[in-house]
């Protein structure tokens, strides 16, 4: 065999590796994506029911609580940005960075200061890398978060809200994560979630029924079921957003997988080409130099016969 | 028939029982409370407990709660907490280790959602 030859046939096996190796990543996160969605759905009756129990304390009493009044002047914000522990989803996490930056960017220039809280090891490694600071991080689970790591996130953030901004508190709190839209959509958007604007709470609950809230009795009192209620809220919010961020995560896998296998698909074709081209340029050569050689010996015999 | 109220328990990351009731009984940080059909709207925060509801075939279902809220309206009861188990699915011997467990570690808050799992079998 050849050398060109033999070089097309090793690159055709080191790229047929490499196909079936995508091709599986492709199948294991398409399942993924199920079992994440799955998890949204089953998160839904309880973010509802939350959302619900929080306009109906919002609207039917006119208590002022910290998290939902608006300081005069906000001076420190928070940003929670959820990325992923793991890379090869495409332009996932930089879609998500780069939101994170648009809207870090966006409060600097309302003179407000940034406090940035980092979700999964990709962002965390990318704001290292700038020497940027993190006021605090947390990986390892965004693949199947639960409602535990939740709470392990929540907690620090409303511990940071609930305390004076001057002694190195946040007046807001702003979230940044991927948006489950469909399998072939998903889009980083950026939301506040605290202080709460109520308007904004019922708006979302109205849809489901446009029923007129009652006046509710509270036990033990509105104050205290506020309190209790609204660390609940955000911590629903932010176990939703991971779970989406984790199901967009293995759509845009998925997706970079399959387009992953099909260039490796076209480059197979390519390679066999090549290979063939070269296949058949050696088997010419054999055989003109055979030709010539015969010609060759013809031509010696014809000569020593006279 | 008698009077009915629709019932909901969800858990964080699941739906845990719904159906039909005459009377659901939870306890909230005053007290224990009594919800039948047609009672005033409500919004009360649970503590940790068993939550008794009857329902309206006769039966009984409890379940153990940790923590969360009551809310009930139009003939609606939520109960929202972030872990609840049916007292079906608890294993209680995994229930009494776990209490011995945290009782030897001092471990409070483990030592009480034990102890609300036994306490929730017990009554079934």
């Amino acid at each position: 065999m050849g050398a060109q030859l033999r070089v097309y046939k090793r690159r055709i096996k080191s790229v047929t590796a490499t196909k079936k190796i995508t091709k599986a990543m492709e199948m294991i996160a398409a399942s993924r994506v199920v079992k994440a969605q799955r998890k949204v759905t089953a998160s839904t009756p309880y973010a509802t029911e939350l959302t619900r129990a929080v306009t109906a304390v919002g609207t039917g009493s006119n208590t002022n609580h910290p998290l939902t009044t608006e300081p005069e002047t906000a001076t420190r914000t928070a940003v929670l940005l959820l990325t992923s522990d793991r890379g090869l989803a495409g332009a996932f996490n930089s879609n998500a960075i780069k939101a994170a930056e648009k809207l870090t960017a966006r409060l600097e220039a309302e003179g407000k200061e940034v406090e940035i809280y980092i979700v999964g090891r990709r962002g965390v490694a990318h704001y290292n890398f700038r020497e940027r600071k993190i006021a605090e991080q947390w990986t390892g689970f965004t693949d199947e978060p639960t409602y535990a790591d939740a709470k392990k996130v929540a907690g620090p953030l409303i511990e940071a809200i609930e305390k004076d901004s001057a002694e190195g508190g946040v007046d807001e709190l702003h979230i940044v994560y991927t948006e489950f839209i469909s399998m072939m959509t998903q889009s980083a958007v950026d939301g506040r979630l605290l202080p709460l604007s109520l308007e904004e709470v019922a708006e979302e609950a109205k849809p489901k029924g446009g029923e007129i809230l009652p006046l509710y009795d509270f036990e033990p009192s509105a104050e205290d079921v506020l309190d209790a209620l609204l660390p609940r809220y955000v911590e629903s919010r932010i176990y939703n957003a991971l779970l989406q961020s984790a199901a967009s995560k293995h759509a845009a896998t998925r997706r970079a997988m399959k387009s992953a296998t099909d260039n490796a698909g076209d480059l197979i074709n390519s390679l066999s080409r090549l290979a063939n081209a070269a296949r058949q340029a050696e088997i010419t050569q054999e055989i003109s130099e055979i030709v010539g050689g015969t010609a060759a010996l013809a031509d010696a015999t014809a000569g020593s016969d006279k | 028939m008698a009077a009915e109220l629709h019932v909901e328990l969800v858990a964080a990351d699941r739906s845990v029982w719904s159906g039909e009731a005459t009377l659901v009984v939870a306890r909230t940080a005053s007290g224990d409370i009594g919800v039948m059909p047609g009672h005033q709207p409500l919004l009360g925060v649970l503590e940790s407990g068993p939550v008794m509801i009857r329902t309206s075939d006769g039966g009984t279902v409890v379940a153990a709660v940790h923590g969360g809220f009551v809310s009930f309206a139009d003939n609606k009861l939520s109960l929202l907490a972030e872990i609840a188990e049916l007292s079906d699915e608890i294993d209680v011997q995994r229930a009494e280790r776990a209490l011995e467990r945290a009782k030897s570690d001092a471990d409070a808050s483990a030592e009480r959602r034990a102890d609300v799992r036994l306490r929730a079998v017990a009554t079934r």
